[in-house]
Protein backbone atom coordinates (compact mmCIF):
# COMPACT_ATOMS: atom_id res chain seq x y z
CA UNK A 1 0.00 0.00 0.00
CA UNK A 2 1.40 3.43 -0.86
CA UNK A 3 2.28 5.78 2.00
CA UNK A 4 2.80 9.50 1.92
CA UNK A 5 6.29 10.62 2.93
CA UNK A 6 6.84 14.23 3.97
CA UNK A 7 10.13 16.11 4.32
CA UNK A 8 10.65 19.33 6.24
CA UNK A 9 13.30 22.05 6.63
CA UNK A 10 16.77 21.00 5.42
CA UNK A 11 15.63 17.42 4.82
CA UNK A 12 13.11 18.85 2.31
CA UNK A 13 15.75 21.07 0.72
CA UNK A 14 18.19 18.19 0.31
CA UNK A 15 15.72 15.68 -1.09
CA UNK A 16 14.33 18.41 -3.31
CA UNK A 17 10.74 17.54 -2.50
CA UNK A 18 8.20 18.31 0.19
CA UNK A 19 6.24 15.08 -0.19
CA UNK A 20 5.83 11.98 -2.30
CA UNK A 21 3.84 8.76 -2.43
CA UNK A 22 5.97 5.65 -1.99
CA UNK A 23 5.25 1.92 -2.18
CA UNK A 24 7.17 0.42 0.70
CA UNK A 25 9.17 -2.58 -0.47
CA UNK A 26 8.98 -5.88 1.36
CA UNK A 27 11.51 -6.03 4.17
CA UNK A 28 11.19 -2.36 5.10
CA UNK A 29 9.37 -2.61 8.41
CA UNK A 30 10.79 0.14 10.63
CA UNK A 31 11.67 3.82 10.41
CA UNK A 32 15.40 3.00 10.45
CA UNK A 33 14.95 0.48 7.62
CA UNK A 34 13.00 3.04 5.62
CA UNK A 35 15.83 5.55 6.02
CA UNK A 36 18.35 2.98 4.81
CA UNK A 37 16.15 2.20 1.80
CA UNK A 38 15.59 5.88 0.99
CA UNK A 39 19.36 6.52 1.07
CA UNK A 40 19.73 4.06 -1.79
CA UNK A 41 17.27 5.91 -4.02
CA UNK A 42 19.69 8.58 -5.19
CA UNK A 43 22.45 10.99 -4.22
CA UNK A 44 19.98 13.61 -2.98
CA UNK A 45 18.50 11.09 -0.52
CA UNK A 46 21.94 9.86 0.51
CA UNK A 47 22.87 13.49 1.25
CA UNK A 48 19.61 14.27 3.07
CA UNK A 49 19.94 11.22 5.33
CA UNK A 50 23.74 11.23 5.67
CA UNK A 51 23.45 12.28 9.31
CA UNK A 52 20.62 9.84 10.02
CA UNK A 53 21.11 10.08 13.79
CA UNK A 54 19.97 13.72 13.87
CA UNK A 55 16.87 13.14 11.77
CA UNK A 56 13.57 12.88 13.60
CA UNK A 57 10.54 11.00 12.36
CA UNK A 58 6.80 11.02 12.84
CA UNK A 59 4.23 8.40 11.84
CA UNK A 60 0.67 9.60 11.32
CA UNK A 61 1.73 12.94 12.87
CA UNK A 62 3.10 11.45 16.10
CA UNK A 63 6.78 11.51 17.11
CA UNK A 64 8.41 8.07 16.87
CA UNK A 65 11.80 6.46 17.44
CA UNK A 66 13.89 4.89 14.63
CA UNK A 67 12.88 1.45 15.86
CA UNK A 68 9.17 2.20 15.38
CA UNK A 69 7.18 -0.15 13.15
CA UNK A 70 5.71 1.18 9.92
CA UNK A 71 2.63 -1.02 10.30
CA UNK A 72 -0.46 1.14 9.95
CA UNK A 73 1.51 4.14 8.69
CA UNK A 74 -0.40 6.35 6.26
CA UNK A 75 1.89 9.36 6.58
CA UNK A 76 5.57 9.31 7.53
CA UNK A 77 7.53 12.51 8.05
CA UNK A 78 11.28 13.19 8.32
CA UNK A 79 12.69 16.40 9.74
CA UNK A 80 15.54 17.92 11.77
CA UNK A 81 15.19 18.50 15.53
CA UNK A 82 12.51 21.14 16.01
CA UNK A 83 13.44 24.78 16.65
CA UNK A 84 10.21 26.66 17.29
CA UNK A 85 9.33 28.95 20.18
CA UNK B 1 -7.75 26.01 25.94
CA UNK B 2 -6.88 27.12 22.45
CA UNK B 3 -4.10 26.71 19.93
CA UNK B 4 -3.49 28.84 16.85
CA UNK B 5 -0.83 28.78 14.12
CA UNK B 6 -0.94 31.90 12.00
CA UNK B 7 1.04 34.25 9.78
CA UNK B 8 -0.34 37.46 11.27
CA UNK B 9 0.81 39.17 14.46
CA UNK B 10 -1.12 38.90 17.72
CA UNK B 11 -2.27 41.48 20.26
CA UNK B 12 -1.26 40.38 23.74
CA UNK B 13 -3.86 42.53 25.48
CA UNK B 14 -6.64 41.25 23.25
CA UNK B 15 -5.59 37.64 23.85
CA UNK B 16 -5.60 38.12 27.63
CA UNK B 17 -9.05 39.69 27.43
CA UNK B 18 -10.27 36.79 25.33
CA UNK B 19 -9.32 34.42 28.16
CA UNK B 20 -10.61 36.46 31.07
CA UNK B 21 -13.74 38.09 29.64
CA UNK B 22 -16.80 37.46 31.77
CA UNK B 23 -14.96 35.32 34.31
CA UNK B 24 -14.41 35.94 38.02
CA UNK B 25 -12.62 32.70 38.89
CA UNK B 26 -9.24 33.85 37.50
CA UNK B 27 -6.83 35.42 39.94
CA UNK B 28 -3.62 35.29 37.91
CA UNK B 29 -2.70 35.62 34.25
CA UNK B 30 0.82 34.96 32.99
CA UNK B 31 1.90 35.75 29.44
CA UNK B 32 5.12 34.77 27.71
CA UNK B 33 6.06 36.34 24.38
CA UNK B 34 8.90 35.09 22.21
CA UNK B 35 10.46 37.74 19.94
CA UNK B 36 12.86 37.52 16.98
CA UNK B 37 16.37 38.64 18.02
CA UNK B 38 18.39 40.71 15.58
CA UNK B 39 21.52 38.67 16.10
CA UNK B 40 22.42 35.00 16.23
CA UNK B 41 25.74 33.63 17.52
CA UNK B 42 27.29 37.08 17.29
CA UNK B 43 26.23 37.97 13.76
CA UNK B 44 23.29 40.04 12.63
CA UNK B 45 20.31 38.47 10.94
CA UNK B 46 17.91 40.15 8.52
CA UNK B 47 15.00 38.00 9.61
CA UNK B 48 13.82 34.42 9.61
CA UNK B 49 11.31 32.09 8.03
CA UNK B 50 9.36 29.67 10.19
CA UNK B 51 8.25 26.43 8.59
CA UNK B 52 5.92 23.93 10.27
CA UNK B 53 4.09 20.64 9.79
CA UNK B 54 0.42 21.57 9.36
CA UNK B 55 -1.79 19.19 11.28
CA UNK B 56 0.90 17.73 13.49
CA UNK B 57 1.78 21.18 14.84
CA UNK B 58 -1.75 21.80 16.03
CA UNK B 59 -2.11 18.33 17.54
CA UNK B 60 1.25 18.57 19.37
CA UNK B 61 0.39 22.00 20.76
CA UNK B 62 -3.03 20.76 21.86
CA UNK B 63 -1.51 17.75 23.61
CA UNK B 64 1.08 19.93 25.36
CA UNK B 65 -1.74 22.19 26.50
CA UNK B 66 -3.77 19.22 27.74
CA UNK B 67 -0.71 17.97 29.64
CA UNK B 68 -0.36 21.35 31.37
CA UNK B 69 -4.06 21.34 32.25
CA UNK B 70 -3.65 17.88 33.77
CA UNK B 71 -0.70 19.02 35.92
CA UNK B 72 -1.94 22.39 37.16
CA UNK B 73 -5.33 23.85 38.04
CA UNK B 74 -5.61 26.15 35.03
CA UNK B 75 -8.77 28.10 34.33
CA UNK B 76 -7.73 28.79 30.76
CA UNK B 77 -4.72 28.80 28.45
CA UNK B 78 -3.80 29.81 24.96
CA UNK B 79 -0.88 29.19 22.59
CA UNK B 80 -0.34 31.22 19.43
CA UNK B 81 2.65 30.51 17.17
CA UNK B 82 3.47 32.48 14.04
CA UNK B 83 4.85 31.02 10.80
CA UNK B 84 6.26 32.51 7.60
CA UNK B 85 8.60 35.49 7.25
CA UNK B 86 9.46 37.36 10.43
CA UNK B 87 11.75 40.35 11.01
CA UNK B 88 13.89 41.18 14.05
CA UNK B 89 11.61 42.56 16.75
CA UNK B 90 8.57 40.64 15.50
CA UNK B 91 6.59 38.45 17.87
CA UNK B 92 6.99 34.68 17.31
CA UNK B 93 5.03 32.96 20.02
CA UNK B 94 2.55 33.78 22.77
CA UNK B 95 1.64 31.59 25.72
CA UNK B 96 -1.07 32.74 28.11
CA UNK B 97 -2.04 30.83 31.24
CA UNK B 98 -4.78 31.77 33.69
CA UNK B 99 -5.34 30.29 37.11
CA UNK B 100 -6.84 31.13 40.48
CA UNK B 101 -3.36 31.70 41.92
CA UNK B 102 -0.06 32.76 40.42
CA UNK B 103 2.05 29.65 41.08
CA UNK B 104 0.11 27.45 38.69
CA UNK B 105 -0.01 30.13 36.00
CA UNK B 106 3.77 30.80 36.20
CA UNK B 107 4.73 27.12 36.24
CA UNK B 108 2.34 26.12 33.47
CA UNK B 109 3.53 28.92 31.18
CA UNK B 110 7.14 27.79 31.58
CA UNK B 111 6.18 24.16 31.08
CA UNK B 112 4.25 24.99 27.90
CA UNK B 113 7.23 26.82 26.42
CA UNK B 114 9.71 24.08 27.35
CA UNK B 115 7.50 21.42 25.80
CA UNK B 116 6.65 23.46 22.75
CA UNK B 117 10.32 24.07 22.00
CA UNK B 118 11.20 20.37 21.96
CA UNK B 119 8.00 18.80 20.56
CA UNK B 120 6.10 21.16 18.27
CA UNK B 121 7.26 20.71 14.64
CA UNK B 122 8.50 24.20 13.79
CA UNK B 123 11.81 25.00 12.09
CA UNK B 124 13.53 28.38 11.89
CA UNK B 125 15.68 29.43 8.96
CA UNK B 126 17.63 32.62 9.56
CA UNK B 127 18.44 35.04 6.78
CA UNK B 128 21.95 36.37 7.43
CA UNK B 129 24.77 38.01 5.49
CA UNK B 130 25.85 34.59 4.13
CA UNK B 131 22.38 33.55 3.01
CA UNK B 132 19.98 31.24 4.78
CA UNK B 133 20.89 29.03 7.73
CA UNK B 134 18.69 26.49 9.50
CA UNK B 135 18.82 27.04 13.23
CA UNK B 136 20.25 24.11 15.21
CA UNK B 137 18.34 22.69 18.14
CA UNK B 138 19.88 23.59 21.48
CA UNK B 139 20.82 21.02 24.08
CA UNK B 140 19.73 23.51 26.71
CA UNK B 141 16.16 23.09 25.44
CA UNK B 142 16.35 19.35 26.13
CA UNK B 143 17.76 20.12 29.57
CA UNK B 144 14.88 22.51 30.22
CA UNK B 145 12.45 19.75 29.32
CA UNK B 146 14.19 17.15 31.44
CA UNK B 147 13.64 19.05 34.68
CA UNK B 148 9.86 18.57 34.30
CA UNK B 149 10.46 14.84 34.29
CA UNK B 150 12.69 14.58 37.33
CA UNK B 151 11.05 17.20 39.53
CA UNK B 152 7.56 17.26 40.89
CA UNK B 153 5.74 20.10 39.21
CA UNK B 154 4.32 22.77 41.46
CA UNK B 155 1.88 23.16 42.96
CA UNK B 156 0.12 19.91 42.16
CA UNK B 157 2.49 17.08 41.47
CA UNK B 158 1.69 14.50 38.83
CA UNK B 159 1.98 10.82 39.58
CA UNK B 160 2.88 9.98 36.01
CA UNK B 161 5.94 10.67 33.92
CA UNK B 162 5.72 12.59 30.70
CA UNK B 163 7.02 11.05 27.53
CA UNK B 164 10.34 12.47 26.51
CA UNK B 165 10.61 14.03 23.07
CA UNK B 166 12.58 11.75 20.76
Amino acid sequence: MPVKILYFAWVREKTGKAEEMVDLPAGVATVAELITWLKGRGPEYAEAFARAHVIRAAINQTHVQPTASLAGAREIAFFPPVTGG
Amino acid sequence: MSVRVQHEDFDIGAEVKRLTAGRTDIGAVVTFTGVVRGESDGSGIAGMTLEHYPGMTESELASVEAEAAARWPLQASSIIHRVGRLAPGDNIVLVVTASAHRQAAFAAAEFLMDYLKTRAPFWKKEAGPDGGRWVDARESDDDALARWERSASMPTSPSHRVKRAP
